[in-house]
């Protein structure tokens, strides 16, 4: 995977370069709007990770420019603004998805993933499969060697949500968000109850783990045997 | 303070003061108009009867003096002449030599031409030549008789003269009256509002001194003056407690994000001391934790700010408020089982209200939270009420615990940013949950009511937050 850094912050993006390279994630930066506008027009990334205010141009600017030029590639926003508004707005201009600053590493790793995969998981599948666990979208069922198990309206679609990002990780923001379209902190462990309640109920009479604990990060859906 | 032209310079400058002169000027203009079209208009409608009159005089003395001859003429005009208040009347040669006639004597000329005299002349009597009185003006006929004389038939100008004077003097008066009056009120009212504006620019000096408890003095009329001074005072309200915060918050700042700080500080301090890379892994991770709990308030801290400061009203609609409840309900239901609480709801559904979904949503969520902390364990009744109802004209959002629950004295405290009751200070929190409910009732200009859930017990009272938000009126 290829991205591209729009950060002006230059110790920020130098942190940024070596976790992302580490996490073995190619990637450019530019430092002001400008640069970035035109490296995101030349090149072609996989994700743009994009400050909210930058010099030369603004960030929520560059985005609206790049989709005027019919360039569709997926924003992630950073922002130092607060939560509520400037979410919705960073949203309207064109950007994918929002991370609040401070973040950590873990939470913008995870997005960047799940944004940067997005275009090979085809949302017309109908089933979703990990291992010998199998999620039918159509009926609402799910199945695990071929023995039907019973969920919860919610707990299908954190199931659900897991499962399309098979292989990733996904952390309790993410999950709120998707979830539950929520977009605050919820303080306590609330994400960790719901989750440990459903693999309870998919892993309670298998040896095989399916749903992971990736620590300091969030959770991970991967048919371990499978490798 | 001032002298009398310093206080009529201040009193014109006042703007109902000049508003009022314009129009007097207006008005005078109009009136002064008005009386002269009045009267010149009544003064040729008077003329113009006097016209038709003399010509029909004129018309009746050539009858007369076509059927009676001279002698019948003379006696007539004779008789005439003697009614009082009687027309001028004058029989002259045709060479213009005056023959008989009551007038003494006219302007020369008069008599030279027929018909109608266009402009009025000058005449005299026989009593006033006697009497040396001024020569009056009049307007005349003159005809030619079949005999070659000429006969003048004239009227005094004065009747419509007089009443033109009088119309014009009639409406000066009352016009003299109006101003005087019109300059009189003017003043009063005048000086009325520039001493309301005094005292409420010297409140207003006060309040720009620094002194933010002072109000605009008020009285009571509910005129324009009390309309604007009630406002401005709301604003001043709401600007001394936008104040007040800042002036809290910035003290607890100090005391509730140094302590982590402080706290984080040591940790790494004590870690880089030790020399097991074990511990190094142990510390930072603490760092970390410590680092997100920091955050955790600081984004509190600026949510509750902004929302304070009103800054979020673009994303306000109309929102379904029954399922944010149950929303919030589910989301929060394992962890209060997990706690060994029942979370239990009771929601009227499809209610909306105008609002932001996110924010009501975390303040329900902070509400549920809170609920689940202080109920657990306390042993009270292990159960936890969302519910939401219509009550007359609001949509009431609550949540009830049998918990421990906040005593009278202490429940407007705690809705104060980093207020934590001595007995909360070991739970986990940042002390910030119920200010932001508070801000976000206000944003939503509802209101946060708190109240033991049962209040005739002597323990485990519990503590029902109630989030009141007006229906919208479309």
């Amino acid at each position: 995977m290829k991205i591209l850094i729009v950060e002006d912050d230059l110790e920020a993006a130098a942190y940024l370069s070596k976790a992302f390279r580490e996490a073995g994630i190619v990637l450019d930066h530019a430092s002001d709007g400008e640069s970035g506008l035109f490296l995101a027009t030349e090149n072609t990334y996989d994700v743009l990770v994009i400050d909210r205010m930058l010099p030369r141009r603004d960030g929520l600017a560059v985005i609206s420019e790049l989709r005027r030029r019919n360039i569709h590639t997926p924003v992630l926003i950073l922002s130092a603004l607060g939560q509520v508004d400037d979410r919705v707005t960073g949203l309207r201009a064109g950007g994918d998805d929002y991370l609040p600053k401070p973040y950590a590493f873990s939470e913008l790793l995870a997005r960047v993933e799940v944004l940067g995969r997005r275009k090979g998981t085809p949302e017309q599948d109908m089933v979703y499969r990990v291992g010998d666990l199998e999620l039918d979208r159509l009926s609402h069922t799910v199945k695990r060697a071929g023995k039907e198990i019973l969920l919860q309206p919610r707990e299908f679609r954190l199931l659900e949500y897991l499962m399309k990002n098979a292989g990733q990780v996904v952390t309790r923001t993410m999950l709120l968000e998707n979830v539950w379209d929520y977009h605050f902190d919820p303080q306590t462990n609330v994400i960790d109850v719901h989750v440990s309640r459903l693999r309870s109920k998919i892993e309670k009479d298998f040896d095989q783990p399916l749903l992971r604990t990736v620590r300091g990060a969030g959770y991970m859906m991967k048919d371990e045997a499978a490798g | 303070m001032h002298g009398l032209p310093g206080r009529l310079t201040a009193l014109y400058r006042t703007t109902a003061v000049r508003l009022s002169a314009v129009y007097l000027l207006l008005f005078a203009a109009c009136a002064a108009f008005l009386v002269f079209y009045v009267s010149s208009m009544s003064e040729g409608l008077l003329r113009q009867q006097m016209r038709e009159a003399v010509a029909q005089e004129t018309e009746q003395i050539e009858r007369v003096f076509d059927s009676n001859g001279m002698n019948g003429l003379l006696r007539t005009l004779e008789r005439r002449s003697r009614q009082p208040g009687a027309n001028l009347y004058i029989i002259a040669s045709p060479s213009g030599e005056v023959l008989a006639g009551n007038v003494a004597s006219l302007q020369p000329g008069v008599l030279d031409t027929e018909g109608w005299t266009e402009t009025p002349f000058r005449y005299q009597r026989y009593q006033d030549e006697a009497r040396g009185n001024s020569w009056p003006m009049a307007y005349a006929e003159v005809i030619v008789l079949s005999n070659g004389l000429r006969v003048l038939v004239g009227r005094d100008l004065g009747e419509p003269e007089n009443f033109r004077n009088l119309v014009r003097q009639a409406l000066m008066v009352a016009l003299g009256v109006m101003g005087v009056g019109a300059l009189a009120i003017w003043y009063l009212i005048g000086r009325n509002a520039l001493r309301r504006m005094d005292r409420m620019s010297g409140a207003s000096q006060r309040i720009m001194a620094g002194d933010l408890s002072q109000r605009l003095p008020t009285s009571g009329s509910g005129d324009e003056f009390d309309r604007l001074s009630e406002s401005l005072n709301t604003m001043l309200g709401r600007i001394e407690k936008l104040n007040e915060g800042l002036k809290q918050v910035s003290d607890n700042i100090a005391h509730d994000l140094k302590t982590p700080l402080t706290r984080l500080r040591n940790k790494a301090e004590a870690a880089l001391a030790g020399s097991d890379s074990a511990d190094y892994r142990i510390a930072l991770e603490e760092v970390i934790g410590e680092s997100d709990q920091l955050i955790r308030t600081f984004n509190a801290l600026l949510m509750i700010s902004r929302v304070e400061a009103g800054q979020a009203p673009a994303e306000m609609s109309t929102i379904d408020i029954s399922e944010i409840a149950h929303d919030s309900a589910e989301l929060y239901e394992p962890v209060a089982e997990d706690c060994g609480l029942r979370l239990v709801t009771e929601i009227t559904e499809g209610a909306e209200i105008k609002g932001n979904r996110e924010l009501v949503g975390q303040a329900l969520g902070n509400l549920i939270d809170n609920a689940i902390k202080y109920a657990e364990g306390s042993g009270g009744e292990p159960e936890i009420r969302v519910s939401l109802q219509r009550r007359d004209g609001s949509v009431v959002l609550s949540v009830a615990d049998s918990g421990t629950g906040v005593p009278q004295d202490k429940r407007e405290e705690v809705v104060k940013r980093f207020v934590r009751l001595d007995e909360s200070r070991s739970k986990p929190g940042t002390g910030l949950g119920l200010s932001l409910v508070g801000a976000v009732m206000e944003m939503h200009h509802g209101r946060l009511e708190l109240e033991a859930t049962h209040p005739e017990r002597e323990n485990n009272r519990g503590l029902t937050v109630r989030m009141v938000f007006p229906i919208p009126m479309d």
